[in-house]
């Protein structure tokens, strides 16, 4: 289809507010800047002037450093707020807290949080352009965005593959955000874990559940896998990381079932030998640092197009 | 307003240097009393803070005595007052959110004579100093205060608290309400022990292990907006577990604030099998649904959370056929600052003293049920559980009366709000019908937008 130039929109909080369209202009956009991290002198003057806040409330190395390098390349002056919800629950409110920060006049503001729903409160509130940088079990935009380019540069188009993945789908916003992203997009989206990990209605945001994994993954273009976590706020999930990953983990035996060709990604961070095996994560179907590489040109690309660059 | 002409207002309905005691006489009203089997087009005499007659309005009247003060109701309602048997009045210890006095004052503006409030203040009120406390701040209030005991010691789910005392200081009943009782072992004791003191047992039936984390009804919508999920069954699971010792004990249980079609059934089969089981729900679980949360809405948020539609309509059919015996608000004022944060931050629960009446007549509207229910479900039945007087017209009864305008609409704005809290999901709706006077014990306490103690 052909790729709309204009981006109309002020914030980026889910995958839902974003069409066909505006995601293929993403994309696309991300595609053209990423030559910029090839160079040797990576840094363009696209964003100067412009101030971008790195508002986390919820610890995250490689989202926020993503996001700090894709500003700097592009220019932009980023500081790094991090605050631990507990302490500002305590006192500041978050709205409090983010006129706050609007009062000095920041132009972005990309916010990780581990409530749902907290760049929406933002965006309501203040007069910067927010970015979602990963809100509680909710949604991780970016994320989704950086997973549909790293497989449609592997694979040619996302229109028509079949995803599988693998994992804790109701604990995961990358998961969500997924599901809603590659089916906009036309591709089939499978989902798998144990069932008590697959959320009541997901079939319903255009996921398909399946409870084996030998099926979830049969003749599959990509396989995704998500990081495991045992329990989460004393809720028990699974027995043990060893039965997970004889049942759910993904092997060189089992990845058989999939496309000879199948990409394996992960979000990452990984529990190598848990969810994913090691083998595999370092082996030549593997994108996984591609994953990383290209959330900076995703990045670049949302910033570029947020602010309006042109 | 539509149709009528304004309610007089208070100063002229003084009439000079008539005394708020003046009897008072209710002239072409619809006087609608279950109790008395009594729908008529009629006048309502009031005399010494008791009802002295009622009649048709073609009878020739008899005469009263010259300081009486007489309002023609234009055929407004005239309903035996009504009352709410589930509130958070917040006094003591949260006064910032509501206080007995500004609580006792939105019962008023919403057309409520009594109001039973729940334990769960700071201190709780698990023993005679603190029911006392709150009896005597109710001296000052709008309406009559009923206060719920806690079930256990501090709400905290272990010991028994004192039931004798806090009854001996005016409790009317005992709950745990906001705090669960998880051990069943307590909760079939404090059934038990309810009894040698005449006090009703009321359950907020919730497994804690179930709803914990969960700020929302579990289903499609909560796996959209990536909220954490209470199922269905952290009410259900908890609801069977009361049923089941009441029905053992053989000792009355109020299930409060029903919001499942399971609890509704499960509620229904009990009582078919004799099981001496009560029960309420709230407007809101008859009016919304969890698509209320959408966006994140914290004014929507409460415990049980809402439901689904299918819910809603069992739960208008369990308040049509008899399953389900009163409405209750729970109201549950809190301030902005506690509303305006993160939804899972939240705080649970919403203020309705003021919009019940509204959102009642609207069932009766959509013919769910008639009018003589409503008044059951309000003033007949709430009055019978919690074993206080009122709920009917009867000659001689005490003077609580409710006065309702069924036609007359309005926005319910902030503006309008009497209690001190504003967290109602129904802010800014066109609502229509109210409470146009409130009559305890023979004095107007609530009259248009005035107020008199």
């Amino acid at each position: 289809m052909a790729v709309k130039q204009r981006f109309d929109h002020r914030h980026i909080l889910s995958l839902e507010d974003l069409s066909e369209a505006d995601i293929c202009l993403i994309l696309q956009t991300a595609e053209s800047l990423k030559e910029i991290s090839e160079r040797s002198i990576k840094k363009v003057p696209t964003l100067r002037g412009k101030t971008v806040v790195n508002f986390f409330f919820e610890p995250s190395t490689r989202t926020r450093l993503s996001f700090e390098i894709a500003a700097k390349r592009m220019s932009a002056d980023t500081f790094n707020i991090s605050a631990s919800t507990s302490s500002i629950q305590k006192g500041e409110t978050l709205i409090d807290t983010a006129r706050n920060i609007m009062a000095m006049n920041p132009d972005v503001i990309i916010v990780r949080h581990s409530c749902a729903g907290v760049p929406g409160i933002l965006a309501d509130n203040i007069d910067a352009s927010v970015i979602n940088a990963g809100d509680g079990i909710h949604e991780h935009p970016s994320q989704c965005l950086l997973d549909m380019m790293t497989v449609r540069q592997k694979k040619g188009k996302i229109d028509g593959l079949t995803v599988a993945i693998v994992g804790d789908i109701s604990h995961s916003r990358v998961a969500h955000s997924n599901i809603i992203g590659f089916s906009k997009m036309g591709a089939k989206v499978r989902v798998c874990g144990p069932s008590t990990m697959i959320p009541i209605g997901i079939e319903e945001m255009g996921a398909k559940v399946y409870g084996s994994l030998e099926e979830a993954i049969d003749g599959v273009d990509v396989v995704m896998a998500l990081r495991i976590q045992k329990e989460r706020q004393k809720d028990p999930l699974i027995p043990s990381f060893r039965e997970y990953s004889r049942f759910f983990g993904i092997t060189k035996r089992n990845i058989g079932a999939a496309k000879p060709d199948a990409l394996i990604m992960h979000p990452g961070p990984m529990n190598r030998g848990v969810e994913l095996d090691p083998d595999l994560a370092d082996g030549p179907r593997s994108v996984i640092l591609d994953q990383v590489t290209n959330g900076v040109a995703v990045r670049m690309a949302l910033l570029y197009l947020i602010l309006g660059g042109d | 307003m539509t149709g009528k002409a304004p309610m007089t207002s208070f100063q002229k309905m003084r009439g000079g240097d008539a005394s708020l005691d003046a009897p008072l006489l209710f002239k072409n009203g619809r006087i609608i009393d279950p109790a008395n089997r009594l729908d008529l087009n009629g006048d309502l005499f009031i005399e010494n803070g008791r009802i002295s007659w009622v009649r048709p309005s073609d009878k020739e009247s008899s005469t009263v005595p010259d300081d009486t003060r007489t309002i023609d109701l234009d055929g407004r309602w005239i309903l035996p007052g009504f009352i709410d048997m589930h509130v958070h009045l917040r006094e003591p210890g949260e006064e910032y959110k509501e206080t007995i006095e500004s609580g006792s004052k939105s019962a008023a503006a919403g057309g409520f004579c009594g109001v039973a409030c729940m334990p769960n203040t700071i201190p709780v009120n698990d023993c005679e100093a603190v029911t006392s406390f709150i009896k005597a701040r109710a001296r000052n209030g709008y309406c009559r205060v009923y206060p719920v005991g806690a079930i256990s010691k501090g709400g905290k789910g272990e010991a028994l608290a004192e039931f004798g005392e806090m009854r001996t200081a005016g409790a009317v009943a005992v709950s745990d309400d906001g705090r669960p009782v998880s051990d069943s072992q307590l909760m079939r004791r404090a059934l038990e022990y309810c009894a040698c003191h005449n006090l009703l047992l009321i359950s907020h039936s919730e497994d804690l292990n179930l709803s914990r984390n969960g700020v929302m009804n579990e289903g499609p919508l909560s796996t959209k907006m990536g909220l954490r999920g209470i199922p269905r069954s952290a009410e259900e699971v908890m609801v069977y577990r009361d049923l089941s010792l009441a029905e053992f004990a053989k000792r009355p249980v109020h299930i409060a604030h029903v919001s499942t079609r399971e609890s509704v059934s499960l509620i229904r089969r009990a009582k078919a099998g004799g099981c001496p089981v009560t029960a309420e729900t709230a407007p809101h679980y008859f009016t919304l649904t969890e698509d209320a949360v959408e966006g994140y809405n914290t004014r929507a948020k409460m415990s049980p959370p809402l439901r689904t539609g299918d819910d809603v309509e069992a739960i208008r059919e369990g308040l049509r056929d008899g399953t389900i015996d009163a409405i209750a608000t729970d109201h549950a004022p809190h301030s902005d600052f506690e509303k305006d944060v993160e939804f899972e931050f939240a705080a649970n629960g919403i203020i309705g003293l003021e919009t019940a009446i509204p959102l009642a007549l609207a069932l009766v509207r959509d013919e769910i049920f008639n009018v003589t229910r409503l008044v059951e479900l309000l003033s007949l039945n709430p009055a019978r559980i919690l074993g206080v007087e009122g709920g009917s017209l009867s000659p001689g009864s005490r003077a609580d009366v409710t006065v309702i305008d069924p036609d007359t609409e309005f926005v319910y704005t902030k503006e309008e709000v009497v209690s001190k809290s504003r967290n109602s999901p129904f802010l800014g709706s066109e609502l229509k019908g109210r409470a146009v006077l409130t009559i305890v014990g023979g004095r107007i306490t609530f009259c248009g937008e005035e107020f008199q103690r």
